[in-house]
């Protein structure tokens, strides 16, 4: 047991950092059930195209060549990368899977069974491109091991840190958007009430796909920083994520953005400690468990539910 | 300012407007009165766009807007305060207000602080509560609040869809006075109403629709003087 | 929508071609895919009642099949020394995974569309990781080797050996099938199935007992997939996790969707296209799963409602011809 107590200290600190990026990837699975009251299944891939998208920029600059690699200014041009196809990928299938459904107002199957069908589309589209075998993101030129600090017992790296200033400063970034700024209120009239916020002006379609634009870039976020960390990614990544993302979504209150933070910090540390105390092979049951349990004791999540009274799509 | 001719408007295969024709000139406020299922409510939307109609002109100002999407009916100056007021219940006063102007968001600051200023002066009692939920104020400070929020977008025609409902008597004459009060600041204004003596008393003309028809248009002053027309389509006081 | 009369010259026509044509034309690969296609069209079937009927989205039904199917390897293997006789597992794994039905829908009854997909989705990776775990401590399922050398179905002293007795039972127990879920669809439970689909409110004011509905659903569903797994088991005389991955599932709904969700004809057309196509295009073995993902996105916008729009009384005039 002893033991076991020593590493707790960089357990929490890992589940700390994970518990960050499922915040981030759980962002994009609340935002866009908020305006649309539909899970976004194939919002995972995204977030592993993300990923692939920030293995492609370092994987050319080493090649490149390039001179002074420091995270400072490296890690904030995979993001932007990573960000950006992430987003209009998410406009993207927006646009062209999702909105001639919830248009039509079709029944609740169709936008769901077109989301699995684009997971399973840009999962394979990937593997067939970049191949099944796995990428692996240099981290260790971008980090050296050395960079790192010791807090009460737990050794932190300088990667864990930045991962865990980025998550949040990006999470604090989208909170401030959505609380202060007129676009930030327009997306919220439109979760809660579409038929009004069109009233007011509101332009519903456009909103609905700046929704999605913000959503899948933070999961393109997620993505890099994952791929960071891990330093393996492949085209199965998506998937593993996905559950747990959605819980951490559900978890904190579906459509509440303070919840899908508070959800993935929470499920990061309970996830750690169970890997810690419990069986490995098992630990993507906690967080399925966890979705189980929420959903029959409190399904509205830790942080209350934000969603509309009326059914949308 | 306002001119409807031969509207007709379908849910599905119902034909819920039949050839509606109606006119509102500025400066007036006029009223749409008729029973439950006479097709209020679908006048509204049709006006605003929020459905389409199947035949028939709306227009104002002298141009066709029953092919414009809502949002560009709302930016020409057209605002409504929906039924059951619908406002954002999870935003604060300040916060649905601000909703209210979105269609202004380029206009400089100091007109909206003005907007603000005349919401607050004609309703006091959002100005106390402006940092709190819209969900938590009572019905009567909704109903300014959504009033207000219409308002916020300076609109040149005022649509307003049965502003008396699951009000107490006392309110309504509240809001009725507050009409009348925004009429005289300058807008016109087109209401809605089952409650015809109260929307009647404030109004300079009145239209009477029943089953999707205009079945009566008078002055004012003569529909409510008109005791069969009033007990034949309005029901009894 | 086709006339009736038309489509029933067809359907008779498949049905006698289907009886018959193995005896004519012997290619032992093609009866092999021809007995797939049953066996998975009795999936989609036993799908069909809770997606379709009562309009369930369950993500994870390949969870049910990989029960079935294990059941069957413990009950008539050398893993734990039992060979029960074929029709005394059958009926066993069908109440067993029965119950499963009832366990994995117990949670899901309060649950609204997506969430109930979720869920469900849940706990099909759950039995997969299950399945490929539970070989430690004690080893019940023989972890990623899974478990080999299942006995064949012996009926009346007479044991199965080839594709094509393979395919006659199952083109049988197709038939079977075909024939319960008609009856299921105008039954009293059947008509609460269709009103829980439309909508679930109105069918409790109408005093539908909509939790035991639901749940009978999940558990009918989950029997067909037993079936499926007895015979997945006894004819590949070996189950493997692998076998009930999360894709299978989805494999096993677009069958459903392609054909017409509910509309039992379109069911088996799904289920010979999803089996019959990789055949066709095995070079492109890479790609179909590609290809997968694309037509359910495509298939969503353009036809919702599936390759065949027809009314139930056919579905009578099938069976008799099958």
């Amino acid at each position: 047991m002893a033991d076991v107590l020593q590493i707790l200290p960089q357990q929490l600190v890992f589940g700390l950092a994970l518990g960050t990026v499922y915040g981030l990837i759980a962002l994009g699975y609340t935002m866009v059930y908020g305006v649309l009251l539909m899970i976004n299944f194939a919002h995972v891939e995204i977030f592993m195209i993300g990923a692939y998208v920030g293995w492609g920029v370092l994987t050319a600059l080493l090649n490149a060549q390039v001179g002074g690699l420091h995270p400072a200014w490296v890690v904030p041009l995979l993001l932007l990368h990573a960000m950006l196809v992430a987003g209009l990928l998410g406009v993207c299938l927006e646009r062209f899977a999702y909105r001639p459904l919830y248009l039509r107002g079709a029944t609740r199957l169709g936008p769901l069974i077109s989301a699995v069908g684009a997971s399973i589309f840009l999962q394979n589209a990937v593997m067939v491109t970049q191949g099944a075998r796995m990428k692996v993101y240099m981290t260790s030129l971008l980090f050296p091991r050395g960079w790192r600090i010791q807090v009460a017992g737990a050794s932190i790296s300088a990667l864990v840190i930045v991962m865990i200033m980025v998550a949040g400063l990006m999470m604090w970034g989208l909170h401030e958007l959505v609380q202060r700024t007129t676009l930030g209120r327009s997306i919220r009239a439109v979760a809660e009430d579409r038929e009004t916020a069109a009233i007011m002006g509101v332009n519903v379609r456009r909103v609905i796909a700046v929704t999605f634009f913000l959503g899948s870039a933070l999961g393109g976020a997620a993505g890099v920083l994952v791929g960071l960390y891990y330093t393996q990614i492949d085209f199965y990544m998506g998937y593993s994520a996905g559950l747990k993302a959605f819980t951490a979504a559900v978890l904190g209150g579906i459509g509440n953005i303070k919840g899908a933070m508070l959800g993935g910090l929470v499920l990061g540390l309970v996830e750690s400690l169970a890997v810690t105390f419990g069986n490995p092979a098992y630990k993507d049951v906690v967080a399925f468990i966890i979705l189980i349990l929420t959903l029959v004791f409190r399904p509205t999540g830790i942080l209350g539910e934000n969603v509309a009274e009326r059914e949308k799509v | 300012m306002l001119r409807l001719t031969d509207v007709v408007t379908h849910y599905g295969p119902i034909r819920v407007l039949k050839a509606v024709t109606l006119e509102v000139r500025a400066g007036e406020i006029v009223c749409l009165l008729g029973g439950n299922a006479s097709g209020k409510s679908t006048t509204m939307k049709t006006i605003l766009g929020v459905v389409r109609p199947t035949a028939g002109r709306v227009e104002f100002e002298d141009r066709r807007i029953d092919r414009l999407p809502t949002e560009a009916i709302v930016r020409r100056g057209v605002s409504l305060v929906p039924e059951s007021r619908r406002i954002f219940a999870r935003m604060t006063v300040w916060e649905n207000l601000a909703m209210g102007a979105f269609t202004r968001q380029k206009a400089p600051a100091g007109e909206l602080a003005e907007d603000f200023e005349r919401v607050y002066t004609l309703f006091p009692r959002l100005s106390e509560r402006q940092h709190q939920l819209g969900g938590t104020l009572s019905g009567g400070e909704q109903q300014m609040l959504a009033v207000g929020r219409a308002l916020m977008a300076r609109p040149r025609l005022l649509l307003m869809d049965e502003p008396s409902m699951g009000l107490a008597p006392a309110l309504v004459d509240q809001v009725f006075d507050i009409i009348q009060t925004i009429n005289r600041q300058g807008t016109t204004i087109l209401v809605v109403e089952q409650n015809a003596a109260v929307a009647l008393s404030i109004a300079n003309r009145g239209y009477v629709l029943q089953n999707g028809r205009i079945v009566v248009h008078d002055t004012a002053r003569a529909l409510l003087a008109a005791d069969h027309i009033r007990r034949a389509y309005l029901g009894e006081d | 929508m086709a006339p009736p009369g038309w489509l029933r010259w067809v359907a008779w026509a498949l049905g006698l071609a289907a009886v018959v044509g193995p005896l004519l034309a012997p290619n032992d690969y093609w009866i092999g895919v021809m007995a797939r296609i049953c066996l998975y069209a009795t999936l989609a079937l036993g799908l069909n009642v809770v997606v379709g009927f009562a309009g369930l989205l369950d993500l994870g039904y390949v969870a049910f099949f990989g029960i079935g199917s294990y059941v069957y390897a413990f009950l008539a293997s050398g893993h734990f020394g039992l060979h029960l006789p074929f029709f005394v597992v059958v009926p066993i794994v069908v109440v067993a995974t029965a119950v499963s039905g009832l366990l994995i829908g117990a949670p899901t009854l309060r649950l609204r569309g997506d969430y109930l997909a979720i869920v469900t989705l849940g706990f099909g990776e759950i039995t997969y990781l299950l399945l490929i775990n539970l070989d430690r401590p004690v080893n019940i399922t023989g972890g990623p080797s899974g478990i080999i050398g299942i006995d064949p179905p012996a009926l009346a002293g007479f044991t199965l050996s080839r594709n094509t007795e393979y395919y006659y039972l199952f083109l049988a127990a197709l038939a079977l099938a075909l024939i319960a879920s008609v009856r299921l669809r105008h039954s009293r439970v059947g008509w609460a199935w269709q009103a829980i689909r439309e909508d679930e409110l109105a069918a409790k004011t109408m005093g539908i007992n909509t939790t035991v509905a639901k749940l009978q659903a999940f558990a009918m569903g989950a029997s067909f997939a037993g079936v499926g797994g007895s015979f997945l088991a006894s004819w590949q005389r070996s189950v493997f996790p692998e076998n009930f991955l999360f894709t299978e599932s989805i494999n096993i709904l677009a069958m459903v969707i392609l054909g017409g969700t509910g509309n039992l004809l379109g069911v088996v057309v799904g289920a010979t296209l999803l089996v019959t196509l990789p055949e066709v295009f095995r070079d492109f073995q890479r790609y179909r799963l590609l290809v997968f993902g694309l037509m359910l996105m495509v298939l969503m916008v353009v036809r919702p409602q599936g390759l065949l729009v027809t009314d139930g009384r056919r579905e009578e005039q099938e069976d008799q011809a099958v």
